[in-house]
């Protein structure tokens, strides 16, 4: 039992390694695509589109095509993950600048803020609630699309799943299943807390 | 530019002149500014009056630069506003737009002091003159500084906007349908308000309003707009008194000449009457006609007037002004 809990902690490091690892680069890649795609109409349907069909793609079908290429391990995992957190992240960045009241901007720009101040200062926080609500939902996907990670040698709570299936242990399938399941619910929980302190900043 | 003055003189308003100043908006088939002209003194209260689309709120914009004009050009004190960063005019020119303008996610201090932060004024000298621009504007700076726009009232927020556009003390302050969203007793108030700001500051205000009743209450000068073009530019007495075109007749119903009384005051109509003439009733030097009629309308036939010995106001002396204020060139010109 105590090393089933040693193994554990070590996987569920694992799990957020991973996952922390696709969140901030989803959202280094998210950010600049979805302010260009909210500034821009001609950017915006072709690249809500094309991100719409990765994150249409089921996900075993997308390590299946990614292996041949990058190989088993950490690389492909990480791929498929920013490849699907990107359609909620873009999409929620979008939607949230785009709800900033357009007399708001007006306003802020005949009071002489240059657009950079104007991005900084009105367009961040009234847009957070919904950039945080796309952080929620992107995280607790890529909490559980991770655990496919497992498959192809890139570790995490997967890897303990997947080795319970193998030997038909069924103590590694319920621990590693149930913590994955808690990471998400109080992942979500937090991010839903900070969401809705950041939508009273913003009212 | 030579010879401009130091802020602190008596007159804080700046000069503004407006030459040919055209604007088309892409995709438009006729010019939302046609060829306009304007010139305004310093300290001037301008109003712009008209219906939507009429372009008023095009020229406004124009001042700073919010829209470029396609031609034309805008001084004020004597330099070209193209002369100096948007950014940087926009600072020193005050804007209030309607109610939505406050920054929901700032205090009313941080509101009111967004201009003098991206001055880069320290924080002491911000809140101080947060503080003397809350009380300015009638609100008591402990209750008011901490709130949040969701917190105010509609005329609160009207006022925390006024105190944002006048926190740098610019010279020139642009109003753009302000009180559009108050209630008409609020609105009132804020006009009041406006007035009383405008005469202890002496800064040029521009204010547009498609109210006729707004525009004669607070205006020097209304200018009057029709598709792009001034109509006529006058005090609100002479628009009223002698209308250039049937539009301006139409659009401040000319021949209400009740409308005209309320710009009329008790001492443009004295008559002084024969020894031993007997009042009815009593009005003030500076009450408007408008009331003097009523009284007159209520059974009077003959009112005193308090601090004009011998002075009476009747119904054939206000006809008297009445006529007056229709041919009468200069007289009521430029009451401050």
């Amino acid at each position: 039992m105590i090393a089933s809990a040693s193994a554990l902690g070590a996987r569920l490091g694992e799990h957020l390694f991973i996952v922390g690892i696709a969140l901030t680069i989803a959202f280094a890649l998210a950010l600049p695509l979805g302010v260009l795609a909210a500034r821009n109409d001609r950017v915006r349907g072709p690249l809500l589109g094309a991100l719409g069909v990765v994150y249409t793609l089921p996900s075993l079908a997308v390590f299946a095509l990614l292996i041949p290429v990058f190989g088993l391990g950490l690389v492909t995992t990480e791929i498929a993950l920013v490849g699907y957190a990107q359609m909620i992240l873009v999409r929620n960045i979008v939607a949230g600048l785009q709800a900033v009241p357009a007399p708001m901007r007006e306003a802020a720009r005949g009071l002489g803020m240059t657009e950079a101040q104007i991005f900084f200062k009105i367009d961040v926080p009234q847009a957070l609630p919904l950039v945080i609500g796309g952080m929620r939902l992107a995280a607790v996907a890529t909490i559980s699309i991770a655990t496919l990670a497992g498959k192809i040698d890139a570790g995490g709570l997967g890897a303990m799943l997947f080795a319970g299936l193998d030997n038909d242990d069924p103590t590694r399938i319920i621990t590693a299943s149930c913590a994955a399941a808690a990471l998400a619910i109080g992942v979500d929980a937090l991010l839903r807390r900070i969401e809705r302190i950041t939508t009273n900043r913003a009212r | 530019m030579p010879g401009t003055p130091p802020s602190d003189d008596a007159t804080r308003g700046a000069s503004v002149s407006i030459r040919n100043v055209v604007v088309t908006y892409a995709g438009a088939d006729h010019r939302a500014v046609d060829d306009v002209s304007l010139e305004v003194a310093a300290g001037e209260f301008v109003v712009f009056l008209g219906p939507s689309g009429c372009g008023k709120s095009t020229l406004l914009r124009t001042i700073n630069r919010l829209v470029a004009p396609d031609a034309g050009e805008i001084l004020v004190d004597g330099t070209n506003v193209r002369t100096t960063s948007p950014e940087a005019l926009r600072r020193g020119i005050g804007y209030v737009i309607q109610a939505v303008g406050l920054f929901p996610h700032m205090s009313v201090a941080k509101n009111i002091g967004v201009v003098p932060e991206l001055l880069g004024w320290d924080r002491a000298r911000i809140d101080a003159r947060v503080d003397e621009l809350l009380a300015l504007v009638a609100l008591d700076p402990a209750r008011y500084r901490a709130r949040l726009p969701r917190e105010l009232s509609g005329g609160e927020a009207q006022r925390i906007g006024v105190a944002r556009a006048l926190a740098a003390e610019p010279r020139v302050l642009l109003m753009d349908e302000p009180f559009g969203a108050v209630d008409a007793l609020v609105r009132t108030a804020l006009q009041d308000e406006t007035k009383r700001i405008h005469t202890a500051l002496g800064t040029t205000i521009f204010f547009v309003t498609h109210d006729v009743d707004e525009a004669l209450r607070i205006a020097d000068r209304i200018v009057v707009m029709n598709s792009g073009k001034i109509v006529q530019a006058d005090t609100p007495l002479h628009v009223l008194a002698r209308p250039a075109t049937p539009y301006v007749e139409a659009l401040l119903d000319t021949r209400d000449t009740v409308r005209r009384l309320s710009l009329l005051y008790a001492r443009d109509a004295l008559t002084f009457g024969k020894q031993g003439d007997r009042a009815d009733g009593t009005i003030a030097a500076d009450a408007t006609l408008r009331a003097a009629l009523a009284l007159l309308l209520a059974g009077a036939t003959r009112l005193s007037v308090s601090d004009r010995v011998g002075a009476f106001v009747d119904f054939a002396s206000v006809r008297a002004a009445l006529a007056a204020s229709a041919n009468d060139e200069r007289s009521h010109a430029s009451v401050a």
